[in-house]
């Protein structure tokens, strides 16, 4: 017979008992699906919807020399990082606006960062239509007061599709931003300040630098959570603004190409991992926790 | 010059303080704007206001697909919601008092689901369940939201038990209780803000939900936000305009609602105890 070890109070085999559903749900949904994924990129595309295990470069080598994918690569990209950036600038002001004010319902500020969350997403980003749209507020204002005759179009393009993802991002950074600024010894700006700094001089020698952290954290979250969107330019873009989610959704839910679409998940899914890695190699995970968590 | 200076630093704080509010008014802007349209008594969805009326309610009541989106959200969410608080907040616990091998691989694979795009994530299991030769069920788009909810509930019950010191709980067990009534009575209680924040956050994941479910749903069923999303791709009705308002007055004002009342009630407990430190 075999003799069972004593458990002890902290037993490992406990621990894995305890985490062993969340572990077998990640093994089964994440990790797998990826490692499947992968392989399916070297698999045959037949045709809609069929493909065989024969193994090919074929999918690899399309996209690394059709400039059609790489053209869609770098525009996601780009708008990628054009909105993580006026998160970053726009994000910035009120987040030290909520931390430094003396305003005594600051707790309201806050709450009115969370509500967009519990708001559906897809409502919040239809909801620009009513703005910007022909019969939107501005159009008909601007028409009323005979600015202009004609509505001006300023729904379906990429600008507006920057816009929307500014909309449903900018809490992320504010609160990103927020979360490291209450991290600050208040008491070391008092002591700058008395040692002669002007409130300009404290904020850049102090203040920013310790702040830089959750704005760091703001703008990878921002830009991977931008590039890998799918519904905001399927609402406000037109059909020349999609973004990679959209190629990669028409691709296997369109084409039934399934390799293709593997491929192009995998590329998408390495590059914002590589932007990631490179923001934990400097930065560590504990900020984007912080974050997520807070 | 002194003074100058201290001009200029007031400046600095207006400036902030007025960009402040623009992105308040950027942020609810359109939120208004689309409750206010769903009183629109024009037959058309937008701007102007041609009366009030209440006539896309009415019509929103009627219709069928929509009533059958929302049931269909609202299960999905509610069991979401079960199950992820469930299991996360074990996985906190594990994850905060114990010490194994590979902990923190662990932890970073947890918070993954949410830093992954969920178009990814989307791809990915139907292409696994395509290798298997499965179908799309209504337990693969439930078990896709607890996957998707899983990092958020585990990260604030981490926050939350990092706090709740274990001499608590070993004293329970020193006392004789078993682990899981040392958990039952001693751990749990004092995580009830975190466990009642990430079941609310799971629930509004999962009754958010857009673009992973548009993968994993099974032919025919639709979803609230999938049931949007098509109903947006046929033309803007002020039908939805009335549905927005609707889903916000319930996603929004339930917490609300459920906060103050929360609150009300502390500080009635508190105003019974006279010793409490005057603020």
């Amino acid at each position: 017979m075999v003799m069972e070890r004593r458990w002890t109070l902290y037993d490992p085999r406990l621990a894995w008992m305890l985490v062993a559903p969340v572990l077998v749900l990640l093994i089964f949904f994440l990790v797998l699906p990826i490692a499947v994924m992968a392989a399916y990129t070297f698999f045959t595309f037949v045709t809609a919807g069929v493909e065989t295990s024969a193994l090919t470069t074929a999918n690899w080598h399309e996209f690394f020399t059709d400039s059609y994918y790489s053209g869609f690569l770098l525009k996601t990209l780009r708008v990628g990082a054009i909105t993580a950036l006026l998160c970053g600038v726009l994000g910035y002001f009120p987040a030290y606006f909520i931390w430094a004010t003396t305003f005594r319902h600051k707790w309201l500020l806050l709450l009115l960062l969370i509500v967009p969350f519990w708001i559906s997403f897809t409502i919040r980003t239809f909801s620009w239509i009513n703005i910007l749209g022909e019969q939107g507020v501005i159009n008909v204002a601007l028409i009323k007061f005979g600015i202009i005759n004609e509505p001006l179009p300023m729904l379906y393009n990429e600008g507006a599709v920057i816009l929307g993802m500014l909309h449903f991002l900018l809490p992320y950074m504010i609160l990103n931003v927020y979360v490291s600024l209450e991290g600050i010894d208040r008491t070391l700006i008092s002591a700058a300040r008395s040692m002669g700094c002007t409130s300009a001089q404290a904020f850049r020698e102090v203040t920013l630098p310790l702040s830089l952290p959750g704005l760091a954290a703001g703008l990878l979250l921002c830009f991977v959570l931008a590039a890998g969107s799918y519904v905001t330019p399927q609402l406000l873009g037109s059909g020349r603004d999609a973004l990679f989610g959209n190629l990669i959704y028409d691709t296997i839910m369109g084409e039934l190409n399934w390799p293709m679409g593997a491929t192009l998940s995998i590329v998408l899914f390495v590059v914002l991992g590589f932007f990631a890695a490179v923001y934990t190699r400097y930065m560590g995970m504990s900020q984007i926790v912080k974050g997520l968590g807070g | 010059m002194k003074a100058r200076r201290k001009e200029e630093g007031r400046w600095a704080w207006r400036l902030t303080g007025f960009i402040t509010l623009c992105v308040y008014i950027f942020m609810f802007a359109p939120i208004v704007a689309t409750v206010i349209l769903s009183f629109n008594a024009s037959m058309f969805g937008g701007f102007p206001m041609t009366g009030f009326s209440l006539q896309w309610y009415y019509k929103l009541m009627a219709n069928e697909q929509v009533l059958a989106a929302f049931r269909t959200s609202l299960w999905i969410a509610l069991v979401t919601a079960a199950v992820t608080t469930a299991v996360g907040v074990v996985t906190a616990f594990a994850l905060v008092r114990f010490e194994f091998t590979g902990k923190q691989a662990l932890s970073t694979l947890v918070i993954m689901p949410a830093l992954v795009p969920e178009t990814i994530l989307g791809v990915g299991l139907l292409v696994l369940i395509k290798a298997v030769d499965q179908p799309r069920t209504m337990l693969l788009l439930v078990l896709g939201h607890i996957l998707l909810a899983v990092p958020y509930v585990v990260l604030i019950t981490q926050a939350r038990m990092v706090g709740i010191r274990r001499v608590y709980e070993e004293a329970a067990l020193s006392l004789g209780a078993s682990r899981f009534a040392s958990f039952r009575e001693i751990t749990l209680p004092l995580l009830v803000p975190a466990v009642v924040g990430g079941a609310l956050l799971a629930f509004t994941i999962s009754f958010d939900n857009t673009s992973a479910s548009l993968f994993w749903r099974p032919a025919g069923v639709e979803t609230m936000p999938t049931q949007i999303l098509s109903m947006l791709k046929i033309s803007i009705s002020p039908e939805i305009n009335a549905l927005g308002t609707v889903m916000i007055l319930v996603t929004v004002g339930i917490p609300l609602v459920g906060g103050l009342i929360l609150q009300s009630l502390t500080r009635l407990k508190r105003r019974g105890q006279p010793t409490e430190e005057a603020r």
